[in-house]
C-alpha cells in the first residue's frame, strides 16, 4: 500500500463508513486507528499501513476536509512525538499494543522522565535509581522540568541500573506507571508565575521488568531515539507569513503608530526579514521530507528559533513602551498546554527564554550541529570511561 | 505553494557548471587574471555562455534562448559564486537581458542569448531596485555624458545607456570610452563610462527596463551570494579539521565550533531565502517582497561568512596568496550591489506595511 490514489480512497472509505458528524469523538479516533489511518509509516495493526510518512497528507487532507476531530497534538505531544517512536523501535509487541493505540488518541497522556536537577545537558549523569528486587525494580529519585506530569498516565523513565560503569552504559529505559505508589507530581512554578512543568519525586516506586525498553544497560541509545524525536518534532504544516512571534508585534507596530520610534524601526524590519526567511527554511525542510530527502537542517531550526522568539519578544516589550512595564497576570496556573504566543507580550518575553533550554539547550545543539552535520572533532572527554559512582557530582 | 528545492534537471546543471569550474576556474588562476590587464575569464565565458548555452536561460526559446527560468539561473550564480568566476554573468546574462526583455529587443536579446555578445546595463552596481539612476544627454541620437561604476564594462560589447529622454540606448562598446576604475572586488571590476557624441540605438524606456533588471539583479545576487557563503564556510570546516595547535585539531574548540554551527544555521537560512527568491522571480508570485527579504538577509551572512573564514584562517587568511580575500572583497562589493541591505529593508517597510514613524 504505498499508493496515493489508493489511500485516498481508502481514506474516503473509512469516512463514508464512521461520518465524524454522528460518531462519538472517540470511537472515530479508535476505528481511524484500527484502519491503520493514525499514522501510515507505522506497520499494520499499530495504526499505520507500513506506507511512506509522506503519504501521511494525503490522509490528513481528507480527514481535515470531511470535519473530523483530531486527536489534540497539543496535550498528547510527548506520547506522539517522543514516547511513540521510541515504543515503536524499542517496544515488544506485547509493550507496542498495549501502549500505542490509547496513546495517539489521547485516552492516556505521556511525560518524560528524563531531566534531573544534576543532571540536564548532561543528561547521562543522571542519578535516579533502578535496583533489581525480584521480577522488577525499585526506582528512587528525583525528576524535574516534567510537562504534563500532572496528567500523566505514563512516563517513559531513564533511570541508572549500575552505577558501577561509566555513565553512558548503567542507564535503563523503563516505562513508569504515573498512578503507582511513591510517585508524587509537584507543580514547579516559573518566572512566568504559572506551573507548566513539574518536580517528580520517585520514592520506592515498583517497576515490573516486563515495562523495560531495551536491554537492561541499553537506556542511553533508547534515549537516543527519543531525544532525536524531541528535536526534530518539525510543524507539519506550512505556516503563514507573520505566522510566529513576528505576527503579534507587527501588528502591535500598525495599531498603535504613537509607539514607533526610529530604532525599534530598523529592529523590527531586520527581525522580520529573518522570520520570514525562518518561514522559508523550515517550509523547505518540510517539502524536503515530504519528497522523502530529509536534510540536516532540522537540527539548526530550534536554535533559530530560540533566538528569533527572544529578540522578537524583547523588542516587543521595549515598543509597549509605560504597558511594557505590565503584566497581565501572575497568578499561579497549571496549564494544559502552552500557547507561546498567547497572553501577553511580557509572558511572551518570559516564556521564550525557555526555548533556549528546553528540549536541548542551544550550546548543546550547536555542539550537536558542528560534530554531526559538520563533521568536527569532538571535545577531549574526561568522563568517557569512569565508572559513574567515581564521578565528580 | 513556493517549490524551494532543487529539481533533478537543477541538480545536473549544478553538477556540469561545477565540474567545469573545477577543471577551468582554479583559484590561482583567478589570482593571476585579476592581477593582468584582462581580469575577464573569455575561455571560461565562452564554455559557459556558448558551449553550455548558458546565457540564454532567461530568453524565450523563439528569441534564441533556452526558455529556462531565474530558478535555473540561480543555480549557475551559485556555482559561480562558489568559485568567484570573473565571468559577466549576472551583468550579462541577467542584468543586460532582462532590461532588453522589457524592452522586447529581439535581435539584440538573441546575440546575447548566444553569449558571443556580451552586454551591460550602463547603471552604477550600487543601484538598487526603488533607486533612482543616472542618465547621460541625449541629442539627435547621440549620446554624451559620463557614468560610472558600471560594473563589467570592460567586457561588455554592448553598452545599455539610460539617457535624459527616458529612452534606453545601445551603444556598441567601441563607441564609447571605458576607463577600467580600482575596484574593492578584483573579479567583478567596474569601469568609467565616457560617451562624447556616440551613436546610441534607442531600444526602449528606461524606466521599466532598469527597475524589471535590477529587481532580477538583487534576487539572484541572492544566489550567488549563498555560493561565496558555502565555499567560505565548507572551506573553513575542512581548514579547521586539519589545522592543529595547542595539540589539537582547532576545529575542535568549543569556541569555534559554535561559530562555524552558527555560519551554517545561517548558510542553511540563505539558501532557502535566495531558492524562494529564485521561484518568486520564475513564477511572478509576490515577488518584491521576496527579493527585498533575500536581499536583506543574503548580503550580512555572506560577509560574515568570508570574514569568519579569513579571522578562522588565522595568518594565512591574511595573505594575497589564500583565495579567502577574493571571496571577502566579492562579498563586501555584493553587500553595496543593487541595493544595500537597509534600502531592501527599507522598501519592504512599504511593501508589507511596517512604516517608519
Amino acid at each position: 500500500m504505498t499508493d496515493t490514489e489508493e489511500l485516498r480512497s481508502r481514506t474516503r472509505e473509512f469516512l463514508a463508513q464512521h461520518p465524524p458528524a454522528s460518531t462519538d469523538r472517540l470511537d472515530f479516533l479508535r476505528a481511524r486507528f484500527d484502519a491503520g489511518l493514525a499514522w501510515v509509516h507505522y506497520p499494520e495493526g499499530l495504526g499505520g499501513l507500513g506506507a511512506p510518512r509522506s503519504l501521511q497528507a494525503v490522509v490528513e487532507a481528507e480527514l481535515e476536509a470531511a470535519g473530523a476531530p483530531d486527536n489534540d497534538p497539543r496535550r498528547i505531544g510527548i506520547g506522539l512525538g517522543m514516547a511513540a517512536p521510541t515504543l515503536l523501535a524499542y517496544g515488544t509487541e506485547e509493550q507496542k499494543r498495549r501502549y500505542l493505540r490509547p496513546l495517539w488518541t489521547g485516552e492516556e497522556v505521556w511525560c518524560q522522565l528524563f531531566s534531573e536537577p544534576g543532571a540536564g545537558s548532561d543528561l547521562a549523569a543522571l542519578g535516579t535509581r533502578a535496583v533489581r528486587e525480584g521480577d522488577g525494580w525499585v526506582v528512587d529519585g528525583q525528576k524535574v522540568w516534567t510537562s504534563s506530569a500532572h496528567l500523566a498516565r505514563w512516563a517513559i523513565l531513564i533511570a541508572r541500573t549500575d552505577p558501577g560503569v561509566p555513565k553512558h552504559q548503567g542507564i535503563t529505559y523503563f516505562v513508569c506507571d504515573m498512578t503507582d505508589p511513591g510517585v508524587e507530581v509537584r507543580p514547579l512554578r516559573q518566572i512566568t508565575g504559572e506551573a507548566e512543568f513539574n518536580e517528580v519525586f520517585l520514592t520506592g516506586v515498583r517497576i515490573p521488568d516486563d515495562r523495560r525498553l531495551g536491554a537492561v544497560g541499553d537506556g542511553w541509545r533508547v534515549a537516543q531515539t527519543t531525544l532525536n524525536n524531541e528535536r526534530v518534532a518539525i510543524g507539519g504544516m506550512a505556516q503563514p507569513r507573520e505566522g510566529g512571534m513576528i505576527g503579534p508585534v507587527a501588528k502591535t507596530w500598525r495599531e498603535r503608530p504613537e509607539l514607533r520610534t526610529h530604532e525599534l524601526h530598523q529592529r523590527l524590519l531586520t527581525l522580520w526579514v529573518e522570520a520570514e526567511v525562518a518561514r522559508f527554511t523550515s517550509e523547505r525542510l518540510r517539502q524536503q521530507l515530504v519528497a522523502g530527502q530529509p536534510g540536516p537542517e532540522g537540527a539548526g531550526m530550534k536554535l533559530a528559533f530560540a533566538r528569533l522568539n527572544q529578540e522578537i519578544s524583547g523588542l516587543e516589550v521595549e515598543l509597549r513602551g509605560e504597558e511594557g512595564l505590565l503584566y497581565d497576570d501572575w497568578t499561579m496556573r497549571r496549564p494544559e498546554h502552552v500557547d507561546f504566543t498567547g497572553r501577553d507580550a511580557g509572558y511572551r518575553y518570559l516564556r521564550s527564554k525557555g526555548n533556549s533550554i528546553e528540549g536541548g539547550t542551544s550550546e548543546v545543539l550547536l555542539n550537536i550541529v558542528a560534530e554531526r552535520v559538520l563533521g568536527l572533532p569532538a571535545e577531549p572527554r574526561t568522563d568517557k570511561d569512569v565508572a559513574w559512582k567515581d564521578l565528580a557530582r | 505553494m513556493t517549490d524551494l528545492l532543487y529539481s533533478e534537471e537543477e541538480e545536473a546543471l549544478r553538477a556540469a557548471v561545477r565540474d567545469l569550474l573545477t577543471d577551468h576556474c582554479a583559484p590561482a588562476g583567478v589570482l593571476a587574471r585579476t592581477e593582468s590587464d584582462a581580469p575577464h575569464d573569455r575561455a571560461l565565458w565562452k564554455s559557459l555562455a556558448e558551449d553550455m548555452g548558458l546565457a540564454g536561460l532567461l530568453v524565450p526559446e523563439e528569441q534564441g534562448g533556452q526558455g529556462a527560468s531565474h530558478r535555473e539561473a540561480a543555480v549557475v550564480l551559485e556555482e559561480l559564486g562558489r568559485a568567484v568566476a570573473p565571468v559577466p554573468y549576472l551583468t550579462s546574462a541577467v542584468v543586460a537581458t532582462e532590461a532588453l526583455l522589457a524592452c522586447g529587443d529581439g535581435e539584440l536579446l538573441g546575440r546575447l542569448a548566444s553569449g558571443r555578445t556580451i552586454g551591460a546595463l550602463a547603471v552604477g552596481l550600487h543601484t538598487g531596485p526603488a533607486a533612482g539612476i543616472r542618465t547621460v544627454r541625449a541629442e539627435n541620437g547621440t549620446l554624451h555624458g559620463e557614468l560610472t561604476g558600471i560594473a563589467d564594462a570592460a567586457a561588455a560589447d554592448v553598452l545599455l545607456v539610460p539617457a535624459d529622454d527616458g529612452g534606453l540606448y545601445a551603444v556598441a562598446a567601441d563607441a564609447a570610452t571605458v576607463l577600467p576604475q580600482t575596484s574593492l572586488d578584483l573579479t567583478r571590476p567596474l569601469a568609467t563610462v565616457r560617451l562624447a557624441g556616440a551613436a546610441g540605438r534607442r531600444v526602449g524606456d528606461a524606466g521599466p527596463a532598469v527597475r524589471r533588471a535590477l529587481r532580477a539583479a538583487a534576487g539572484l545576487l541572492a544566489a550567488e551570494q549563498l555560493g561565496v557563503a558555502d565555499w567560505a564556510l565548507t572551506e573553513t570546516v575542512r581548514y579547521l579539521k586539519e589545522r592543529k595547535q595547542f595539540n589539537r585539531p582547532v576545529g575542535g574548540f568549543q569556541a569555534l565550533k559554535h561559530r562555524l554551527a552558527r555560519l551554517w544555521l545561517e548558510v542553511v537560512h540563505l539558501r532557502a531565502a535566495a531558492r524562494a527568491a529564485a521561484d518568486a522571480l520564475a513564477s511572478g508570485k509576490d515577488t518584491d517582497v521576496t527579493v527585498a527579504v533575500a536581499q536583506a538577509y543574503a548580503a550580512p551572512v555572506a560577509v560574515r561568512a568570508t570574514e569568519e573564514a579569513l579571522q578562522l584562517h588565522g595568518g594565512i587568511g591574511m595573505t594575497w596568496e589564500h583565495p579567502v580575500h577574493l571571496y571577502l572583497k566579492r562579498a563586501k562589493a555584493d553587500s553595496i550591489a543593487y541595493g544595500t541591505a537597509g534600502a531592501h529593508r527599507e522598501a519592504l517597510a512599504a511593501l508589507v506595511d511596517l512604516q517608519a514613524p
